[in-house]
């Protein structure tokens, strides 16, 4: 069975810059894909190749169909939600407000109303905050109406660019139990960048190792968590 | 119809006109953070075409809602074949192309509807003042019109999914695109309902400073001073400063400085805000954490 999302040969850049060099993964239906690296590797890169918000080279194949030279509207209206770097709050918008913009491209209304429901469930603070305004938020609750918003699309493949970054160790644990069940329950594929590599490795069926814009090291998440070397070289735990 | 009573009524007359024009600045002003000068000269051609319309022999709200929907297309064809082209252009470019636009409108008016000033008619009972002696009728017409409009902006943007979009677009166009918006639509609406509502303005202004091409052009300086005073990012505010700045006019130009020299006073303003409160009196704060 071919995988949901399938990159080869995956260039990208900014202007004339070259960030990424060629690279080769994919992540199954159903399925979390870990993207480790340092700073600066080109993860948030790599999301956005995905989601069409830089040049790219290379193809980029997602459910059988070409992903590469379409627009980031109409990838995300093909069923990929990107929660981006730095979250993409829509600060002036309230928290609802937020939320209906996940589900901005759905028609179907009552499933609309009960993934609101199912979404209150995952974060109740959501709940709580409904009315407010999105930029008095916390960075966890951000990160939460990030995740929601995304969800909200209902898609096939979730895109998260480090959503520990910047949380207190107990909301990062909070938000990762969270994911655990989203991915029981919504039969989402998730392409997960983390600085946090011990974390991402728990949660991840694959992952790759990003280095300078190529792939360094990749296979089953459990083989590269085991492998001593590749964890003191690349990973420092 | 001398007294200070009515000019603070006719200046809600015409501050109507100000705040709708300013509303249509502000709305193109928050997606792209370019202002529109043309937008007076969209809203005069408008009228023109109004004027034609009912001049043919359509009943008058035929006429007004047949050009509100043509000034909406016109709106959103400029933005599509002009603006769009021009997107990542620099700030200096968008002037350019703002004045030029302002120019070929100008001129095109002059040219198809030609150059000599023209009554316009008025759907309101224009016979004995009423309300006491305080408000003519035109100026009680137009006032409900103006304000039939901004309540409909105002419930679109706050109630329908489509405005939410479009404010989503304009606030943050990189996270509307990851919701699926297509933001260079938004925008184009966005051009459309700004002509629509410059439309209105224009045919409500006609009857009491009569129509040549260059009608809007002292309307459009009153809107901007009321846009910078209200606030440029923020539609309420500017409502409420093309408001204020009606009034201010009609009380100034009475009172102060004599109708000849009004037009200064929206100068004035636009110096005063610009150096003491920058943002405007409602200048939108945004309290953020991160
Ligand atoms: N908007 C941008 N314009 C130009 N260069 C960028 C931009 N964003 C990132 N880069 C560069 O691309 C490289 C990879 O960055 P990024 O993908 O953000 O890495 P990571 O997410 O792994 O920290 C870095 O060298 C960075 O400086
Ligand atoms: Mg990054």
């Amino acid at each position: 069975m071919a995988a949901l999302l399938e990159a080869e040969g995956l260039t990208a850049g900014y202007g004339a810059t070259a960030v990424l060099h060629g690279l080769d993964f994919a992540v199954e239906e159903r399925g979390v894909t870990a993207l480790l690296g340092a700073n600066g590797a080109g993860k948030t890169t790599t999301l956005r190749a995905v989601s069409g918000m830089v040049r790219t080279g290379g193809s980029i194949r997602f459910a059988g169909e070409r992903l590469d030279g379409l627009a980031t509207e109409e990838i995300a209206r093909r069923g990929v939600a990107h929660v981006p770097d730095g979250r993409g709050t829509f600060m002036e918008l309230t928290v609802e407000e937020n939320m209906r913009l996940g589900a901005y491209t759905r028609s179907d209304r009552a499933e609309v109303e009960a993934d609101f429901e199912r979404v209150f469930g995952y974060f109740p603070r959501l709940r709580q905050r409904f009315r407010q305004q999105a930029g008095t938020l916390s960075g966890g609750e951000q990160q939460m109406l990030a995740i929601s918003r995304a969800l909200l699309l209902r898609p096939r493949l979730l895109l998260l660019d480090e959503p520990s970054f910047g949380l207190a160790p107990l909301v990062v644990q909070e938000i990762f139990a969270i994911m655990r069940r989203i991915r029981e329950e919504q039969g989402v594929g998730i392409l997960l960048v983390e600085q946090n590599a011990s974390l991402a490795l728990d949660f991840a069926d694959r992952a790759y190792l990003l280095e300078t814009g190529r792939i360094v090291v990749s296979g089953p998440a459990a083989d590269i968590r085991q492998d001593e070397s590749v964890r003191r070289s690349y990973l420092g735990y | 119809m001398e007294g200070l009573p009515h000019q603070i009524v006719a200046g809600i007359a015409t501050g109507g006109i100000y705040a709708s024009v300013a509303l249509a600045l502000v709305m193109i002003y928050q997606a792209t953070h370019h202002v529109n000068f043309a937008q007076g000269e969209m809203a005069t051609f408008s009228t023109y075409i109004a004027l034609t319309l009912i001049q043919a022999g359509l009943p008058y709200w035929v006429a007004f809602v047949v050009t509100v929907a043509v000034s909406f297309v016109i709106g959103v064809v400029v933005e599509r074949v002009l603006l769009r082209p021009m997107h990542d252009a620099p700030v200096l470019a968008h002037v350019g192309i703002f004045i030029g636009l302002l120019l070929v409108i100008s001129n095109l008016s002059g040219w198809i509807f030609d150059y000599t000033v023209k009554a316009f008619p008025t759907p309101f009972d224009t016979g004995a003042p009423m309300l006491g002696g305080l408000v003519s009728g035109h100026e009680l017409g137009s006032t409900a019109v103006t304000l039939a409009v901004l309540t409909l902006v105002y419930l679109f943007f706050r109630h329908t999914s489509l405005g939410l979009a479009m404010r989503a677009a304009a606030y943050n166009p990189v996270s509307a695109r990851l919701v699926g918006i297509r933001v260079g639509w938004m925008l184009a609406l966005g051009w459309g309902l700004a002509a629509a509502i410059g439309a209105v303005a224009g045919i409500m202004v006609a009857p009491v400073v009569f129509l040549e091409p260059n009608m809007m052009l002292g309307i459009l300086l009153y809107a901007f001073a009321g846009a910078l005073l209200g606030g440029i990012d923020n539609p309420a505010g500017a409502v409420a400063g093309g408001f204020a700045v009606g009034i201010i006019e009609n009380i100034g130009g009475a009172y102060l400085v004599g109708t000849e020299l009004k037009l200064t006073l929206a100068l004035a303003i636009i110096i005063a805000v610009l150096l003491f409160k920058p943002s405007g009196l409602f200048g939108r704060v945004v309290v953020s954490r991160v």
